[in-house]
């Protein structure tokens, strides 16, 4: 009964989506019809949001009759994942999607009051067709609802790796950041149509880049983190195609954050930025794609099966077609904007859009070219050393630029002037990196310029941030005076770029010197790994929910004083068959200790041994930490009166 | 038809451990053995998604890296071993295409795409910035200006020095 129910629920928000984008076209000129539109479009994500309720309620009771629910949860399961099974299978995970998608009609609908008439008629009409696109696939090609003849009495349960507190929230963060954009795609097609892309488009258009570039930023580091952990060998970042969807939307929408500033502040870059905002829409229905479709695993795979592939082909191809299409007719009559010197922020701006653009072609090409390859009967690969050598040098070369943006001045900038600010910045960098080459073993000379671009985007930050506040010039009163009046905007950018610099000095530190070492131990055993010394004091047996696991008890020490008590389990999932490994981390500073308890063998005399593994990951919190202050920034700046301007203006009249 | 955590799963199913350092594969020599590790990870495991055989616990990986430090226990160079596993299993089984044919549209792409931007870049920064230097009038009229003499550039007689752009062009 409730499947049934959720199934026409998602039918009437495809009805309403429809009528939401034939009002809100209509309603452009008359206010009755526009309203219709904004009725519709709340509608359609009420009825949506009903929709995915069932789903999660259908999860909970465990309905196996529903074939979504005996696919992929078992009633052995936590609560909690199997709210989360609700989005991990394709089914779910569209209906995920396209309750974002509606949600964000909505919000344009709620929150739009401000906006001009027709421009936000035109938004909710574009939000509407994307809605329609989606829906219809759910509806008719992918629906979440559908019953099973025989009920089976037991699910299949969510694959072990996937029950995990970070993957559980992951999607929904990815989600919400992915399909943020979404709103960002509707305002550039209105604005085309409109024919006018200017400072006010621009100030309308940066706040929901914002939100959904913070949201993408925290759903990638959780899907990271969690690959950290769970996947017991401590890589963070794998290059791996499923990664790469989710990077390229989340480097389109950091390139459009800076040109949309300088669409809003000096009316320039109006066409490129309608292009950045089309752009990283369509990565985000590209990563939808690749990842939806079975085209990764194989372009035969994909043939194998390829209704559903093609039909969400159509749709990118449809949507992203009509973006681009509707930009090259209407793109050369946009006003032209301000002029700049080439020495100036919007230089830099455009510079630091070049090398993102750049950085962004990287990953789309080492993403799609073994796919084109195995397309045309070649068998080329491309894997993390491709990448490597072609990403990280563009991200270096935009760690060096990056400080010098802020300082330089709008039409006209003085370079020197803003070497004289940074040059302190510059001289303790290199004395890091020098620091680094002396002091720290074995030598890596590439990983101690990676310290010094870390540490000059720090510096870097808080040299502005000195410059802001007239810090060491100004006496102390004024400077607090300056600091704590600064617009949260401001802040929001010094964080975000702090935020840049402290992962680089993670990654970089992580990745030249991280100590491994991996023995097979008895009981009671021990190994070293540099001045670390671990002893496996015993294994026992643990049962959890639904698994059966080995525990092992094991002690670091460091000259002789414990550092590390850990007891990572080997966990069995007898419903699918698989062996999971949770490993123990104990955190030392910055550091982190990472445990590892492996399969168990046999010795020579036929008693068990266990396969252990233990990992330093010097500095390696700070790879995570560094985005979540990239995300603060965008929440800080987020905040800012200035995006709310619009709102609060309303406020002033009402009161 | 694959889906997203089955295909996470697909991934890392078999990599819950960097197999690599299992001590019961390991070379003898200290530095053969880093050579052989650092050949893995450049090395895909070929039934595996987008996996080095560093990474991979699948049999197949085991086999690769068995093969691997046989030869360079055999003296073997790295690239004489990239060309027997390329021989043997084809392209894909290097995560680092090589730099040739197609495959340089591959590598020189981004460098293309940064080049092509800061060319734009180049182009609108020149053409708009270009600012002519003040003809001896406005020399004069400037200099003018700054003593504090009334201007009469714009008084009526002196104004239609240059002609509007369309004129002419209407018919």
């Amino acid at each position: 009964m409730f499947a049934e129910l959720g199934a026409f629920s998602v039918m009437l928000a495809l009805v309403l989506a429809v009528l939401q984008t034939g009002f809100s076209f209509g309603g452009t000129k008359r206010q009755g019809l526009a309203g219709a539109g904004e009725g519709a479009a709340i509608g359609s994500f009420l009825a949506t949001a009903l929709s995915f309720g069932l789903l999660i309620h259908a999860f909970i009771v465990s309905d196996f009759s529903v074939a979504n629910v005996a696919n992929n949860s078992h009633t052995a399961k936590p609560l909690l994942y199997k709210i989360a099974g609700a989005w991990g299978s394709h089914e779910g995970s569209i209906l995920l999607w396209c309750l974002a998608l509606t949600g964000y009609g909505a919000a344009v609908a709620v929150f739009g009051k401000g906006l001009p008439h027709s421009l936000k008629s035109r938004v909710l009409g574009v939000q509407g067709a994307l809605g329609v696109l989606f829906l219809a696939y759910t509806v008719f090609a992918s629906s979440p609802f559908a019953r099973l003849v025989d009920a089976p009495v037991e699910g299949a349960s969510l694959n072990p790796l996937l029950q995990d507190p970070a993957l559980a929230v992951h999607p929904p963060f990815l989600y919400a950041g992915y399909v943020g954009f979404s709103v960002v795609f509707s305002f550039a097609l209105a604005g085309l149509m409109e024919g006018r892309i200017d400072a006010a488009w621009a100030r309308w258009v940066r706040p929901w880049t914002l939100a959904a570039w913070t949201l993408l930023t925290v759903g990638i580091t959780l899907g990271s983190f969690w690959a950290y952990y769970e996947l017991g060998w401590g890589g963070w970042w794998f290059w791996d195609p499923v990664e790469n969807a989710s990077f390229m939307p989340w480097l389109a929408g950091a390139a459009l954050l800076h040109s949309a500033m300088v669409t809003e502040k000096r009316g320039a870059l109006g066409g490129w930025t309608v292009f950045l905002a089309l752009l990283a829409f369509t990565f985000s229905m590209l990563g939808a794609f690749l990842v939806r479709s079975g085209v990764l695993t194989s372009v035969h795979a994909f043939a194998v099966d390829p209704r559903r592939g093609v039909l969400l082909l159509t749709i990118m191809t449809l949507a992203a077609g009509s973006g681009f299409g509707l930009f090259a007719w209407r793109a050369p009559n946009l006003a032209k904007g301000g002029v700049f010197a080439p020495i100036s922020r919007e230089s830099a701006m455009v510079l630091n859009n070049i090398l993102l653009t750049a950085a962004t072609a990287t990953v789309l090409f080492g993403t799609l070219f073994p796919l084109i390859s195995e397309a045309m009967g070649g068998t080329a690969g491309v894997g993390m050393p491709y990448f490597n050598i072609t990403f990280v040098p563009l991200m270096a070369l935009t760690a060096l630029v990056l400080p010098f943006g802020p300082l330089l001045a709008w039409k006209r900038g003085d370079v020197l002037g803003a070497l004289q600010r940074l040059w302190i910045a510059a001289v303790i960098a290199a004395v890091l990196a020098v620091a680094a080459l002396a002091l720290v073993q074995p030598r890596h000379a590439l990983a101690c310029i990676g310290l010094a671009l870390g540490g000059w985007l720090i510096l870097g930050a808080l040299a502005e941030l000195a410059e802001r506040t007239r810090a060491f010039r100004a006496p102390g009163p004024e400077v607090l005076r300056r600091l704590t009046g600064l617009p949260r905007g401001a802040w929001g950018m010094t964080l975000a770029h702090m935020g840049l610099g402290v992962f680089a000095l993670g990654a970089t530190f992580e990745t030249a010197w991280k100590l491994e070492a991996a023995e097979v131990l008895g009981q009671g055993r021990s190994l070293d790994f540099g001045a670390y010394h671990l002893t496996l004091d015993s294994v026992g047996g643990a049962e959890g929910p639904n698994y059966l696991a080995e525990r092992g008890v094991m002690t670091v020490t460091r000259g002789g004083r414990v550092v590390c008590r850990g007891e990572p389990e080997r966990r069995f999932y007898p419903t699918g068959g698989q062996t999971t490994s949770e490993v123990a981390i104990c955190a030392r500073g910055l550091d982190q200790i990472y445990l590892v308890l492996g399969e168990r063998r046999a010795d020579a005399k036929g008693e068990p041994v266990w396969l252990v593994r233990a990992y330093y990951n010097p500095w390696v919190q700070l790879i995570f930490l560094g985005p979540l202050l990239m995300a603060l920034g965008g929440l800080m700046s987020l905040s800012d009166r200035r995006l709310r301007l619009a709102v609060g203006r309303r406020r002033e009249v009402a009161a | 038809m694959k889906r997203l955590p089955q295909l996470f799963a697909a991934l890392f199913a078999t990599l819950s451990l960097a197999a690599a350092s299992d001590p019961a594969e390991r070379l003898p020599d200290p530095a053969q053995e880093a050579r052989a590790r650092h050949l893995f990870q450049e090395i895909r495991c070929l039934v595996c998604q987008n996996e080095s055989i560093d990474d991979s616990e699948a049999d197949l990986a085991h086999d690769l890296r068995q093969i691997v430090r046989e030869q360079i226990r055999a003296g073997r160079t790295d690239r004489e071993i990239r060309d027997f596993l390329v021989a043997r299993y084809g392209q894909f089984v290097l995560l680092k295409p090589p730099f040739t044919g197609g495959n340089l549209a591959l590598w020189l792409g981004p460098f293309a795409v940064l080049l092509l931007g800061g060319g734009l870049l180049v182009l609108r920064v020149r053409r708009q910035s270009v600012v002519d230097p003040l003809s001896a009038e406005e020399e004069q009229r400037l200099a003018a200006l700054l003593a504090g003499a009334p201007d009469d550039t714009f008084a009526p007689e002196r104004r239609p020095k240059e002609k509007p752009a369309d004129d002419g062009k209407v018919t």
